[in-house]
């Protein structure tokens, strides 16, 4: 058994320039003094991102003050279990599932796609949409894509949907999700008192960041966008506690190399083509309205839910695991507690057993956590 | 799934470009860029596809993290979602090209 409270080996800073990321990390506590209360917490929605503030240990720069806390940044993680489900069932109905490898073994109600693959069923990773198009063409069985991911993915997902040439046995299941309603549901979460947002850069690319306009005016709480370079990271992260400092909330972009203000037209038209919004469950975290993205009726020849009928019923006689019952991957993607607050992390739920899905996805913050530590202590 | 990563492009016909990633020729398709790309860009790509040309000024800043990721162990968990994102794209030779 791996004994993990937390492997340290990340905390070492390992900067490009760490003279700039201390003189970041002074800026920070310094204005942290500034405003002279605490906890002032920051929520940031990004798997990619706790994975560079965990793998280069921004956390042990950043003053005691500041609560740095993973949202829902993980779209694997927050793909709801009837989602799973749907995939579980197409699967031992006889389709072939195509998947990206995170998917795997995310539990579904009574099973993972992992667990119908060692029944025998066909579950194939893939790393891009189109891959699982070639697979189509090469077989004559059913071969459903099992899309997950948030708009940077499903932008993807939409230019192959819009492909003219896709063969007649190709059909999409789509977990697509929409991050802007997400955060308004964790910014009215009252325990969470996020004082401010990092909004995740590739996302960003492609929704631009006057998305988050809006949201600013109804909240009154900043947003700022943010590149994935610990640098980027803390730059931003300075930003932002400018703006709670100065007591005006407002957008910033801090990563305009990939993100402008109106984002990516080109993907941003295909991807309303193709999708449209609905309500749905985030896996342990709320009703997220407009949420979940899924086909629009023009697609419905693709729409694995209308092709088939998906009987997910018949597996809810098999109940969850025990352990499943004390997982709180819901908590920790609402920012209400971390990995450490779990009595199972590192113990009956690690990567080679995960309970939860955060410790499945490599953005999961349990699985982040896990290989690269987790907030160290000061 | 969200890291993307950013390549060169090296030759560009109809919506597909052939990218250099350290080294590792691929082909990206360039359906949802929203810009003009050419021989000599880069791109930033995800799940086989460019997303966003990255401005010249700006390519030093933007490699720099995954210069640093491909010095990283094999099991490191970033590193990894890099050599997937490179995986999104597909192998020249799947499409039949002559591969230089």
């Amino acid at each position: 058994m791996a004994d993990i409270s937390v492997r340290s080996s990340a905390n070492e800073l390992k900067f490009r320039d760490p003279l700039q990321a201390r003189a970041l990390g002074r800026r920070l506590a310094s204005l942290c003094e500034e405003i002279g209360r605490e906890p002032i917490s920051l929520m940031h929605v990004c798997g990619t991102h706790e994975q560079a503030i965990a793998k280069y240990g921004l956390r042990t720069i950043l003053p005691k003050s500041l609560d740095l806390i993973m949202g829902p940044g993980c779209p694997v993680c927050v793909t709801d279990m009837p989602e799973v489900d749907e995939a579980v069932v197409l699967a031992e109905d006889g389709a072939l599932i195509a998947t990206y490898g995170d998917m795997l073994r995310v539990p579904g109600t009574a099973k993972s796609l992992a667990d119908a693959q060692t029944e025998g069923a066909r579950v194939e990773v893939v790393y891009s949409a189109a891959q699982a198009v070639d697979l189509a063409r090469s077989t004559q069985q059913e071969v459903v894509l099992f899309a997950s991911g948030f708009e940077t993915t499903a932008v993807a997902t939409a230019a192959i949907a819009l492909q003219d040439d896709l063969p007649p046995n190709f059909s999409i299941l789509s977990a697509h999700k929409y991050v802007p309603p997400a955060m308004e549901i964790v910014a009215q979460i009252p325990a969470t008192q996020v004082e401010g947002f990092l909004a995740a850069g590739h996302a960003a690319t492609i929704t631009g960041w006057g998305i988050f306009e809006p949201f600013v005016e109804r909240y009154k709480i900043p947003v700022v966008v943010a590149g994935f370079e610990p640098l980027d990271v803390l730059a931003a992260l300075v930003r932002l506690v400018e703006l709670i400092r100065d007591g005006t909330p407002a957008v910033d972009n801090m990563y305009p190399r990939c993100v402008t203000r109106e984002g990516n037209r080109v993907a941003l038209q295909q991807m309303w083509k193709v999708f449209r919004t609905t309500g749905g469950r985030w896996r342990g975290i709320a009703e997220i309205p407009d949420g979940n993205l899924r086909l629009r009726p023009e697609f419905a020849h693709l729409d694995a839910r209308v092709k088939f009928e998906i009987d997910v019923q018949r597996l809810w006689q098999f109940a969850p695991s025990a352990l499943a019952e004390k997982c709180i991957c819901g908590a920790i993607m609402s920012g209400l507690a971390s990995p450490n607050d779990c009595e199972l992390f590192g113990k009956e739920c690690d990567p080679e057993n995960p309970v939860g899905a955060c410790m499945v996805s490599s953005e999961g913050t349990c699985k982040i956590w896990y290989q690269y530590g987790g907030r160290p202590d000061l | 799934m969200c890291l993307g990563v950013p390549g060169r492009v090296l030759e560009v016909e109809g919506l597909v470009a052939t990218v250099d990633f350290w080294g590792l020729k691929r082909q990206v398709r360039l359906d949802v860029v929203d810009e003009p790309v050419q021989p000599g860009d880069y791109v930033l790509n995800h799940v086989g596809f460019a997303i966003r040309r990255i401005p010249a000024e700006d390519i030093e800043e933007t490699l720099s993290l995954y210069e640093e990721l491909l010095r990283a162990s094999e099991s490191d968990m970033m590193a990894g979602d890099m050599r997937d994102e490179i995986e999104g794209s597909s192998e020249s030779a799947a499409r039949g090209e002559a591969d230089g």
